[in-house]
């Protein structure tokens, strides 16, 4: 595979980012103006598990041209996978010092482990869970959504409907995963603390290097003969269906591909964050997810990239500066990218001629023309 | 249990008690026998409480008077030991012979005299005297609720009292209470022959309710003709107790469907017409309830006389403001969107994110207090079902709307555009019809049937700006069940989704109903992508 101009750029951009940050933070003394506080690496961390989100969200919006409303599911899926893992790492350091049950069980008072529970206090285990996981629910919601040719909107509300209903479920207590608060109070990951600076630093960088692998691969994936039958799937899915081809093989392959690379990235989210409860099922989650990806250039992939770091970085500065302008800005943000950016900020700056999204949204408009006129 | 039959023992005798009780007291006074006063002289909290029951059912003429001060603690007795102890009443005018009500003639010395002071265990005594006397009121409602204080209660003691007020009672409804009441007494005293005992059974088993049921339940030791003419009682009740609750789950159901029927009707017209997803449609809902909370502010502060109408005004008002903002919604957004459904979806998702935030600006985020006015209060009772009246008047509410909404589609001048515009945009633009003035002015009904789902739902739910959140989801489920751009179907969805979500519930909890309906949905939409009730002809194919 060839890299071109643009993603030898993101790649730089993405790697040399990271180490720069490590560096700044690790190698210059703390008192230095050139040093690099620990929070700022963490935040950063967890923009770039943003940015796998919207990678994820825009490989099956921007090239398989389906509007999920309900991406975050996976992201969660991977992220509590993780966070059993952490939870059984703690181990006996909780706070009722029960050596194999996580804190919160003990205290609804359950006294074995529930068996989706087992195996997860090994590492390896739980990345096998957090691939598995979010990849077979994708798969079987797939199977049943593409192959019954559910499409558009109506997608786009099941999508909402099953994240909504997965964070309805993981408010139960009794689903075992901690109820309302979620898991918390992790202490380390593979041995390494994870209050201390290095594994942070550690952290942000196995992101960055996953981000770009993830990358790499949806780039290789778009671009190959596979991609393409995608893109005709996405503009104009009746005449690739006439053509031979079964779009909903296709979708269904992209879309379980997608949730995984999600998944991925919420196990990375969790122990940088510290943190996950059910409130990231929530369907704004997933929303503003796509907003991301509408911002930085649906279906240009380096554009998602930038679109989540930018606006998280936006929100991060509003929402502790002017708290009560976030909703008003992410809301505007929603009107005016639609309104007047269709292809992103990438988009602003690529000025060559429309993007293949472009072309595809052309191609149907002018193909609804043509069916009015034959009515 | 025991406590309380015990009590009802010592009751059966009320009279009895009353001569008894100074002796225990240590007050002993052969010439106080009868005296229905003396226990409430008595410094012994038990005896008072026993005192006031035995008074309230002992149909003395000045029973209710005593009690009243005894409750407001203008009660005195004399405070040294006496035979016979004089009581007072504190009134205004001085003190008054409790006894007789006569004014006394050389009024006491304070210092010779003890305010009667009362306990919890008095305080219900009182209570429930109270509740006895009510059987002789003026007014219906008075006797009917102290006859079912007294079922409730199921005293023996207080049999004389019932059968005293049956003879007088004129009132059939509070004769059957009373009857009831009698029955209840009568199987509490284990006296009586066998065959009114069964009658009584079988009178309890008619009234069919859980108090009667638990009633007969706590009954142990009895013969065994009665306890199978009770076990055949409490069989018959469970069963109807069973038949109620289900006529009671359809009930909610209806109603829940009804509060769905409302927030659907507009997502009906915008989404079902137009094809346009509004996710903003559940701030439209939002809007209409915080303009109901403006009207009745305004009301309460200009026209004060007007304060139970609000509602009526308020109807309007939200029709007219969710409508306008709708249009001008349509004019300077929808209107560049038509035909890209999922760009819309995310520029109303923006949208509905800003109105959220400007009502929180504006009002703050805490609830806002929308008052119900005293004509949708309280509840109606039919057979074993109880029914609240603000749900009926939703129920009723949501059918007017969705009856004026469907006149207005059939056979309003606006309603034949929009079904024009929408069944041939390029025709109905050839025959004269301003077709983007018609798409504005239907987001704008859709937007406007949202604001009165929010007067509506402004007297059931917390008027906060996420209102209309917890309604968008089940919302869409709706219209999409029901079958895009159908009415019918879409009452057909609400009623069907209302229903399910109120069955499942008592089985399996809120939060899984929930879970199912979504889970239902999602099969739904897969198996049946155009609804139950789908559109046919040249218009299902657009």
């Amino acid at each position: 595979m060839r890299l071109d101009g643009g993603a030898i750029a993101t790649l730089a951009c993405l790697l040399g980012g990271a180490a720069l940050l490590a560096i700044f933070n690790l190698a210059i003394a703390a008192g230095s103006a050139l040093h690099v506080p620990s929070f700022v690496v963490s935040i950063v961390g967890k923009y770039l598990c943003y940015a796998i989100l919207a990678l994820a969200v825009d490989l099956v919006w921007g090239y398989a041209g389906i509007l999920t409303l309900g991406h975050a599911a996976f992201f969660a899926l991977g992220g509590y996978a993780m966070g059993m893992y952490l939870m059984r790492e703690i181990g006996a350091r909780g706070v009722y010092a029960n050596p194999t049950l996580p804190d919160f069980m003990v205290f609804i008072g359950w006294n074995k482990l529930p068996w989706y529970w087992y195996g997860s206090e090994h590492f390896l285990f739980a990345l096998i869970l957090v691939v598995l996981v979010p990849g077979i629910l994708a798969f079987v919601f797939g199977w049943f959504a593409f192959r019954s040719r559910v499409s558009g909107v109506y997608l786009s509300i099941i999508t909402q409907a099953l994240t909504y209903a997965l964070m309805l479920a993981f408010f139960r207590n009794d689903m075992g995963f901690g109820g309302n608060n979620g898991m918390t109070d992790f202490k380390d990951i593979i041995g390494f603390p994870l209050d201390k600076e290095t594994t942070s630093v550690g952290l942000m960088l196995a992101t960055a290097v996953i981000l770009s692998l993830a990358y790499l691969l949806a780039r290789a994936t778009t671009r190959s003969r596979f991609g393409k039958v995608l893109i005709a799937v996405r503009d104009a899915e009746p005449r690739t269906r006439f053509l031979g081809y079964r779009p909903e093989s296709y979708k269904l392959v992209v879309w379980t591909l997608s949730a995984v690379i999600a998944g991925i990235g919420g196990a990375l989210y969790v122990p940088q964050v510290g943190i996950i409860n059910p409130s990231e099922f929530a369907p704004a989650n997933s929303i503003e997810a796509v907003i991301w990806v509408a911002v930085g250039g649906r279906g240009t992939l380096s554009g998602a990239i930038l679109g989540a770091v930018l606006v998280n970085l936006g929100k991060t500065w509003l929402t502790s500066a002017l708290p009560d302008v976030w909703l008003f800005a992410i809301g505007g943000l929603f009107i005016l990218v639609t309104l007047f950016l269709p292809r992103g900020l990438i988009g602003l700056f690529s000025g060559r001629g429309s993007t293949t999204a472009e072309r595809g949204r052309q191609s149907a408009a002018s193909e609804a023309v043509m069916r009015e006129a034959a009515e | 249990m025991t406590r309380k039959s015990g009590g009802g023992r010592f009751l059966w005798g009320a009279f009895a008690a009353a001569l008894l009780l100074p002796l225990a007291a240590g007050l002993g006074a052969a010439h106080a026998a009868g005296d229905p006063f003396l226990p409430l002289a008595a410094t012994n909290f038990d005896i008072e409480a026993q005192g006031v029951e035995a008074l309230a059912t002992s149909g003395n003429p000045r029973a209710a008077a005593v009690i009243g001060a005894l409750r407001d603690g203008n009660l005195f007795a004399w405070k040294w030991p006496r035979p016979n102890p004089p009581l007072y009443i504190r009134t205004t005018k001085g003190f008054v012979d409790a006894r007789t009500g006569m004014a006394v003639a050389n009024p006491p010395v304070s210092v010779n005299l003890r305010r009667v002071i009362v306990n919890d265990s008095v305080r219900a005594a009182i209570e429930t005297a109270e509740g006895a006397l009510g059987l002789f009121a003026k007014a219906t409602a008075d006797r009917r609720k102290a006859a079912e204080a007294l079922f409730q209660s199921a005293n023996p003691g207080a049999l004389p009292l019932i059968r005293r007020a049956l003879k007088a009672e004129t009132d059939a409804g509070v004769a059957r209470v009373l009857r009831e009441a009698e029955a209840a007494a009568l199987l509490k005293s284990n006296s009586g022959s066998d065959r009114a005992r069964i009658a009584a059974v079988k009178r309890l088993a008619e009234r069919s309710d859980l108090s009667a049921r638990n009633l007969l339940a706590s009954l142990h030791n009895q013969k065994p003709a009665i306890t199978a003419a009770i076990a055949t009682a409490i069989h018959a009740i469970d069963y109807r107790l069973k038949l109620w609750g289900l006529l009671e789950n359809v009930y909610y159901g209806i109603s829940l469907g009804a509060v769905l029927l409302l927030a659907a009707a507009g997502l009906a017209i915008t989404f079902g017409v137009m094809d346009v997803i509004n996710m903003a449609h559940g701030e439209m809902v939002m809007i209409g309830a915080y303009t109901t909370f403006v009207v009745q502010q305004l009301i309460a502060a200009s026209l004060p006389a007007l304060n139970g109408f609000g509602l009526l005004f308020a109807v309007p008002a939200a029709f007219l403001v969710a409508g306008g903002i709708g249009v001008v919604v349509e004019r300077t957004l929808i209107r560049f969107l038509y035909g890209r459904p999922l760009e819309t979806l995310l520029a109303t998702w923006g949208l509905s994110l800003i109105l959220q935030q400007a009502v929180r600006s504006i009002f703050g985020a805490t609830n806002q207090d929308v008052t119900s006015p005293a004509w949708m209060s309280g509840s109606l009772q039919l057979g074993g079902l109880v029914l609240t009246i603000n749900r009926l008047w939703i129920i009723l509410f949501a059918v007017l709307v969705l009856g004026a909404l469907m006149a207005t589609l059939r056979w309003g001048g606006l309603g034949r555009s929009i079904r024009a515009v929408m069944q041939n945009r390029s025709m109905a633009a050839v025959m004269g019809i301003r077709t983007p003035w018609i798409d504005a002015l239907t987001f704008g009904l859709g937007s406007g049937i949202a604001g009165i789902a929010g007067v509506a739902l402004s007297q059931i739910d917390n008027v906060s700006p996420n209102l209309g959140q917890n309604y968008i989801v089940d919302s869409f489920i709706v219209v999409v069940v029901g079958g895009v751009g159908n009415l019918w179907g879409t009452l057909f969805g609400a009623m069907l989704v209302g229903i399910v979500d109120k069955f499942v519930e008592p089985f399996e909890g809120a939060v899984l109903a929930k879970i199912l309906v979504l889970a239902f949905l999602i099969l739904f939409i897969q198996r049946r992508p155009q609804g139950l009730f789908p559109l046919k002809g040249r218009a299902a194919e657009a």
